[in-house]
């Protein structure tokens, strides 16, 4: 077997979790593009060039309120701040990968990340081609879902209204998630607190640009507080 | 048209943004300054808050139905996820339950 091949066949067992997972969502965002008027290439162009699962759910409401871009950009920035985690995380590893290290950065999606971050790949396997494949693969899957998805879509005849729960059906569930997880529950509820004050008192078409600034502040100020106390 | 392949355009710029940033940032033998340590590891928590909010934004809690199909549906999910904790099945029943709420119980 070539290298190629080798580390496609390690890879590829590694990333069935995540083949069940995208297929799942890909295909319920794919629906929801379709009965929102986006169909498949539109679908297919934001999966091979967005490829951001939450933030691509978040987009179907962008384009169909069509969006204050500015705001579309802040948003989208804070959604996906989290990769700045996973990249610092990633650091060390993907340090000495090679060509197709764009690549790589590029692909780390959440599942992605969850597989690649703990991953000790055998000696005698090329690293950077291990990467590769399950950061490719994983993005084939998504793409295929989602195109899927936008195709099944044509062909509902059943009534979809309230089918856009399923974004925040995935939000809740993601915080669930972050909450077991997590050893402190401040950021959190700084997240849910200051979000809640921001509505009351801008209201629902201007509080995100507010809740996002009081979020900075609040976290900036613990950050200095703990500084302060000498923890970290 | 124009207007919806900027905010796709956008929408990419802020992944490619967020993605590659750490590695421009902060090349070989770069220590990380703590702040941004401490930003990436609070920052994805408050966001999520922040979405659930920002999803959650249009609640009339005193008209009729009192917004007893997104508590009810939240609900369901919440739960589910935490004792399942199967992303599939929280998000596919709760999507479900909140369409048959809407549409054949509080109508």
């Amino acid at each position: 077997m070539t290298e190629h091949k080798r580390a496609a066949a390690y890879a590829f067992p590694k990333t069935i979790p995540v083949m069940a997972g995208y297929l799942f969502l890909g295909m319920a965002y794919g629906i929801l593009m379709k009965v929102n008027g986006y169909g498949v290439w539109w679908t297919l162009a934001i999966s091979v060039f967005v490829y951001a699962g939450s933030l691509q759910y978040l987009g179907v409401e962008f384009l169909t309120a069509m969006a204050n871009p500015v705001y579309a950009f802040f948003m989208s920035l804070m959604l996906n701040a989290r990769h700045l985690f996973y990249g610092i995380s990633m650091l060390d590893k993907y340090r000495h990968m090679g060509k197709t290290k764009p690549y790589l950065i590029f692909g780390l999606s959440d599942e992605t990340f969850s597989i690649v971050c703990h991953e000790n790949i055998p000696k005698e396997l090329s690293q950077e081609k291990v990467y590769f494949w399950i950061t490719f693969l994983d993005q084939c899957y998504w793409i295929a879902g989602t195109v899927l998805g936008a195709v099944v879509g044509g062909f509902i005849t059943f009534d979809t209204t309230g089918l856009d729960f399923a974004l925040t059906a995935l939000f809740v569930a993601i915080f669930v998630d972050q909450w077991k997880s997590a050893g402190e529950h401040r950021s959190a509820l700084t997240g849910v607190g200051a979000s809640a004050v921001s509505l009351l008192i801008f209201g629902p078409d201007a509080f995100i640009i507010p809740a996002m600034i009081l979020i900075l502040l609040v976290l900036s100020w613990r950050y200095k507080r703990n500084e302060r106390r000498g923890i970290r | 048209m124009k207007r919806e392949i900027l905010l796709i355009l956008i929408m990419a710029a802020a992944t490619v943004i967020t993605r590659f940033l750490p590695f421009l940032l902060f090349p070989a033998g770069k220590k990380t300054p703590r702040f941004v340590g401490y930003l990436g590891a609070t920052l994805p928590y408050a966001t999520m808050g922040l979405l659930v909010i920002y999803c959650l934004r249009g609640l009339q809690p005193s008209v009729y139905p009192y917004s007893l199909p997104e508590i009810l549906s939240v609900g369901a999910v919440a739960l589910l996820h935490w004792w399942k904790g199967n992303a599939l099945i929280s998000i596919g029943v709760g999507t479900v339950l909140y369409m048959v709420l809407i549409q054949a119980v509080f109508v």
